[in-house]
């Protein structure tokens, strides 16, 4: 009965969804006209871009599959280092790059999903930020390698040549912001495509009732893996980008306490939206930008942000009902 | 060559036993309360802290064992105030609160007390070498072992014999149950939550006699706790007890033989305890899943 009265709800060419989307993406299009004007730059937006795609795809974990990471940063540091490594030692071409960093967080995040998917709950969430910490020493102690402390400098992100055109990233601007834009728009557009697919919609079964979704004959823990995995590979696609944003890549990109900054950021904007995390990073990330060039306190301002958003709200700003309940 | 690994090997001893401390109480609250408290760090800060402050009053002895009981008081406190209220939700709730805890705690540290580091003072007895030809051992580290056992044989005694210690354990195991036989879960988990800040507050004073003080002193022991309750098993004190000592001697010897890999050793055992025996040396079997 449910399917034959939606089907006679007269069709509209806009639904509220579609509206909300094409407002989304006119407002990222149209960054370098606004933006300026309210006293922000463009190399801020391009951190909106790559933090929300990273929390974006640690959602797809923690909002749809119910699965608590608090160790992406690792995924989203090898993006970074992948990419700036190739960059330094091997090639100097953007799109091998990317694809080099999107690899080695991907594989990596594959291979240790391996090891936990049977682990629930906070000690899922420990044995992440462990395994994430591995990484940070060893960018940390690596020093001829890898840049230590200092992280690794001396690379450039490349002009990319599209057969008879080239397009010149090289410098900062909007042409790197609408770069930038795109890759978000392309890999948003498959997480999407993700999320509604058959598999998509069991990832949510499993989140809503993993009992149940047992009895039902789904492989649980292969999904649960697959989930992790996806989400390694988009994260570490973010770090990727990051590295070439900055033409740097920061042992800090690989410590937990940037995990802990993407599940902030995907609390505030609201768990379980699609696009909540995207509007968390850009709250935390221009709040960050703020607080810094105000305070020295700043640790005391991002602790208390996060405090606050436990106590007060949990919901986040496109949160829903239900978000609250035990996992 | 061997006084160089006997240095190391109570080297290891001594970062094993803080790891212990550490982990201990990180394990407590975890346990009860499902709650990984990434302040646990700057709780032994404070402690440090504290000790540095009610020393010139008190004395050494005095702040030794006045100041972890004034950081689990503030742990009471905090927990009273706050965390509960959290408790029943998904658990990436607590861990944003602790993590945002752990910022605050840190800054007021460096506020109150000033970013650089401080001394702490030692009574003279402590500071000699126990030999001349053990010149590198002083007798405050077998003081500081010495407090750690202590510590830790108190504590498994009152887990084992006290009423209230009893409960923490049936807690562990299933806290429904407990609560339904009447006892007052809220309370408990208070008490408890105390209790692993004062181990952390007694691991700050001993390792502000040893380190120094600075307000990320913490920071370092973290990390390695987690990984000492994983490789001991999620649920079982005595397994975090042995996984501490573990990965703290496996550091420590690892530096006789290529010192830069003394981190990522105990990164290995943890990635190869999860391999072959994903509960943990000791964990019992479904505590993790």
């Amino acid at each position: 009965m449910t399917v034959a009265l939606s089907s006679a709800e007269p069709r509209r060419l806009l639904g509220r969804d579609q509206l909300t989307l094409v407002a989304i993406w006119v407002a990222l299009i149209s960054v370098p006209l606004w933006l300026p004007l309210l006293g922000g730059y463009t190399a801020l937006a391009g951190r909106v871009l790559v933090f929300g795609l990273a929390a974006m795809a640690l959602n797809l974990l923690l909002g749809f599959t119910g699965v608590l990471s608090f160790g992406h940063a690792a995924y989203f540091g090898l993006g970074a280092y992948g990419a700036g490594l190739t960059l330094r030692y091997l090639v100097h071409s953007t799109p091998l790059a990317m694809l080099a960093g999107t690899l080695l967080g991907g594989v990596a995040g594959t291979l240790f999903g391996l090891l936990i998917v049977r682990r629930r709950g906070v000690y899922f969430a420990m044995c992440t930020i462990a395994f994430g910490q591995l990484w940070y020493y060893l960018a940390y102690s690596w020093n001829s390698f890898t840049g230590g402390f200092d992280g690794l400098r001396d690379f450039q992100r490349a002009p990319i040549a599209l057969g008879p055109f080239t397009l010149d990233i090289t410098a900062g601007g909007a042409r790197f912001y609408f770069f930038l834009l795109a890759i978000f728009a392309v890999a948003a557009g498959v997480m999407g495509l993700i999320l509604r697919s058959p598999f998509g919609r069991t990832l949510i079964a499993i989140r809503e009732n993993e009992r149940r979704a047992r009895f039902l004959g789904i492989p649980v823990e292969r999904h649960i893996w697959l989930s992790f995995s996806i989400s390694c590979f988009f994260t570490a696609l973010a770090g990727s980008l990051y590295a070439l944003l900055n033409n740097f890549a920061d042992p800090l990109t690989l410590h937990y306490t940037l995990s802990g900054y993407f599940v902030v950021m995907t609390v505030i904007g609201g768990m379980r939206t699609f696009w909540g995390p995207l509007l968390g990073a850009a709250v935390f990330v221009m709040l960050q930008d703020y607080i810094s060039s105000m305070t020295v306190n700043w640790m005391s301002f991002i602790g208390l942000i996060f405090m606050f958003v436990v106590l007060f709200f949990p919901r986040g700003l496109l949160g829903t009902k239900g978000v609250l309940a035990k996992g | 060559m061997a006084q160089v690994i006997l240095f190391n090997v109570t080297n290891g001893l001594i970062i094993g036993a803080f790891y212990v401390l550490m982990a201990l109480g990180l394990s407590l609250i975890l346990n009860l309360s499902n709650v990984i408290n990434f302040a646990h760090g700057n709780f032994l800060a404070l402690g440090g802290y504290l000790a540095f402050t009610l020393s010139p009053t008190l004395g050494y002895w005095g702040a030794l064992l006045v100041s972890p009981l004034l950081t689990a008081l503030i742990g009471v406190a905090i927990e009273r105030l706050m965390i509960r209220r959290i408790y029943n939700r998904d658990p990436v709730y607590s861990l944003l609160f602790t993590f945002g805890l752990a910022f605050v705690m840190q800054d007021a540290a460096r506020y109150i007390w000033g970013p650089n580091g401080l001394p702490m003072g030692l009574p003279a007895a402590l500071s000699q070498p126990i030999t001349a030809s053990l010149f590198f051992i002083t007798w405050y580290r077998v003081f500081m072992v010495a407090v750690v056992i202590i510590a830790v044989v108190g504590l498994f005694t009152f887990l084992r014999r006290s009423r209230i210690g009893l409960r923490i354990r049936a807690g562990t195991l299933d806290l429904e149950t407990v609560s339904v036989l009447g006892v007052n879960v809220r309370n408990l988990r208070t008490f408890n939550f105390g209790l692993g800040c004062l181990l952390a507050g007694l691991s700050g004073v001993l390792a502000a006699g040893q380190i120094g003080l600075n307000p990320n002193m913490g920071d370092d022991l973290l990390l390695p706790s987690f990984i000492a309750i994983i490789v001991g098993g999620v649920g079982s004190l005595i397994g975090t007890l042995f996984g501490g000592l573990l990965i703290g001697l496996a550091a420590a010897l690892t530096t006789v033989v290529y010192p830069s890999a003394s981190e990522a050793v105990i990164y290995a055992i943890m990635m190869a305890v999860l391999l072959i025996r994903p509960r943990g040396l000791m964990g019992e079997e479904g505590m993790m899943s």
